[in-house]
């Protein structure tokens, strides 16, 4: 693959073989939790082909980036969800019913 | 941005190349446009990996018209012959709206891997057997990397294979299947000397590689990531220290678009007749997605649905014998590799079981339809629309996820009104 391309995770410049997806240059540096769940637990790829969402980040300013079905682009931007903030994602989600 | 074509193909992996290229020979020349949600071409097995002749094609050497979308994603029908899709701009810009009308569509969207919970499964650096395969092909470095390989099915073996080659340390690899099912297909194997030879290949590289049958992970523990993952074999337990775990309990069909299409599916697969026409009008489906057939019947099938799209009923007839040897090999699969019942019970009470939105193994039970697992307990309402745990609750509970509606993946409402599908008359993709 000729040569590498750029990348910003976290305001932190990242160098990746070009044509690599975000998700892998997400675990460039380590594996790594990329996104916060419902309650609040790291979460990152499992399935590495677009059906899981768990590599869920934000990219260029979009939420919601599946990375791994993005390819890295130099100077793309890309901003994890930090562990532990419960209810990012679904602030405004109705609470549980009990089962009938 | 609109799109025209006699022969709409979703899904850009062997199914639908072949199908792109029986098409594409017909004698009647139609206008061909295949897309696919992913950055190139090849679907999962192919990964930039495509013959030559798939490249060849989409530069135009059959003298067609054949186009080719990718990162286009097909959100929902508009009408008997349109879909509107997600796609990118030729600069990478997106994402936006793409109507698409043709006069037949070919599914072609393959399969995906099946995971099981097991305590830690949640943890970063669990990942697919075929997931860690396709992360390390779209340029995740595993060198030096330590590695355990488990869950079922062949794909195992050349998962490790692969992460070897690429500096990967398999510590393991645990195959769920009892020793004697390992050998009974082996045995069988015999009618199928190609796949006899390919499958010694692959072992011999692997020589120095621990293969435990009748193996299982049974939890796996960390802070904030995998570092340690626990198989259960035979009566003991071994605990090994790991970077990443490569999961996979072998696949599934995948049928959401099929069902927001209107196709009929049963047992969680698309229905079809012999020539792979479904229930929905103008709607064909090959491979994977009506049930697991492996990458020569995908071949086949779309092979089958090209002519078949093309009007050339009597060579895709005469294809039916292949299609017949290769759904006989993946029944053989299917048998020797099928999930033991020990493996239902590994998620205690508190184990996620839908990812997306956190609910537990416990929650779920009490439900006896898809339903109301997702009205009561949200199992299945996040952003993978049950595309995980759907598989999950079927295996655990015997829930049916059959349903999906339109879209058939997450969009923006910003997007879906900009997209103005009332351009198409008669239809609205909100009108469901």
């Amino acid at each position: 693959m000729p040569g590498q391309v750029t990348v910003i995770i976290n305001n932190e410049p990242v160098r990746v073989e070009s044509g690599s997806t975000v998700a892998a240059a997400l675990w460039s540096r380590g594996v790594r939790g990329t996104r916060a769940s419902v309650l609040g637990h790291p979460r990152a790829a499992v399935c590495g082909m677009g059906t899981c969402y768990e590599c869920r980040v934000v990219i260029n300013g979009v939420a919601h980036e599946r990375s791994c079905m993005v390819e890295c682009r130099d100077g793309m931007m890309v901003r994890t969800t930090p562990p532990a903030s419960a209810g990012c994602e679904h602030d405004n989600l109705p609470p549980r019913l009990p089962p009938a | 941005m609109d799109h025209s074509c006699d022969i709409l193909i979703i899904g850009a992996g062997p199914a639908g190349l072949h199908a792109a290229r029986a098409a594409s020979r017909s004698t009647r020349r139609p206008s061909i446009l295949l897309v696919d949600e992913n950055p190139s071409i090849g679907g999962q097995i192919w990964r930039r990996g495509a013959p030559a002749w798939a490249g060849r094609l989409l530069a135009g050497a059959n003298a067609c018209s054949i186009s080719y979308l990718s990162s286009t994603t097909v959100l929902q029908r508009l009408g008997p012959r349109a879909v509107l899709a997600s796609t990118l701009t030729p600069s990478g810009r997106g994402p936006i709206a793409a109507r698409i009308t043709f006069d037949t569509v070919i599914l072609a969207t393959g399969a995906r891997e099946l995971f099981l919970p097991f305590p830690g499964w949640t943890l970063p650096g669990v990942v697919g057997a075929g997931g860690a395969q396709a992360l390390v092909k779209s340029g995740l470095d595993v060198t030096g990397k330590r590695m355990v390989v488990a869950g079922s099915g062949p794909l195992l073996l050349a998962v490790a294979g692969f992460l070897r080659s690429r500096g990967a340390l398999v510590a393991a690899i645990a195959e769920q299947a009892p020793p004697a099912a390992i050998r009974r297909f082996a045995l069988s194997l015999a009618g199928y000397p190609t796949k006899a030879f390919q499958g010694l290949m692959l072992r011999a590289r692997l020589a120095s590689v621990p293969y435990w049958t009748g193996a299982w992970p049974i939890r796996a523990t960390g802070t904030d990531r995998i570092e340690r993952v626990t198989i259960r074999r035979g009566d003991r337990d071994v605990e090994i220290p790991c970077d990443l775990l490569a999961c996979g309990f072998g696949l599934v069909p995948s049928i959401h678009l099929a069902a927001v299409m209107g196709c009929e599916i049963r047992d969680g697969r698309v229905v079809t007749d012999d020539l792979l026409t479904t229930t929905a009008p103008h709607v064909l489906c090959a491979g994977e997605a009506n049930g697991i057939g492996g990458v020569e019947c995908a071949a086949i099938e779309g092979e089958m649905a090209g002519l078949a799209a093309a009007g050339m009923i009597d060579p895709a007839r005469r294809l039916l014998p292949a299609r017949a040897r290769a759904r006989r090999f993946a029944a053989l699969l299917d048998s020797a590799f099928a999930p033991r019942s020990e493996l239902s019970s590994l998620a205690s009470p508190d184990t996620i079981l839908c990812r997306c939105e956190d609910v537990t193994t416990g929650e779920v039970k009490p439900y006896t339809t898809w339903r109301e697992a997702k009205i009561h307990a949200r199992c299945g309402m996040g952003s993978c629309q049950g595309r995980v745990c759907g598989p999950i609750a079927r295996y655990l509970f015997g829930l049916d996820p059959g349903d999906a509606r339109p879209p058939a993946a997450p969009v923006d409402v910003a997007f879906l009104a900009a997209a103005d599908p009332g351009a198409i008359p008669g239809e609205s993709p909100l009108s469901e």
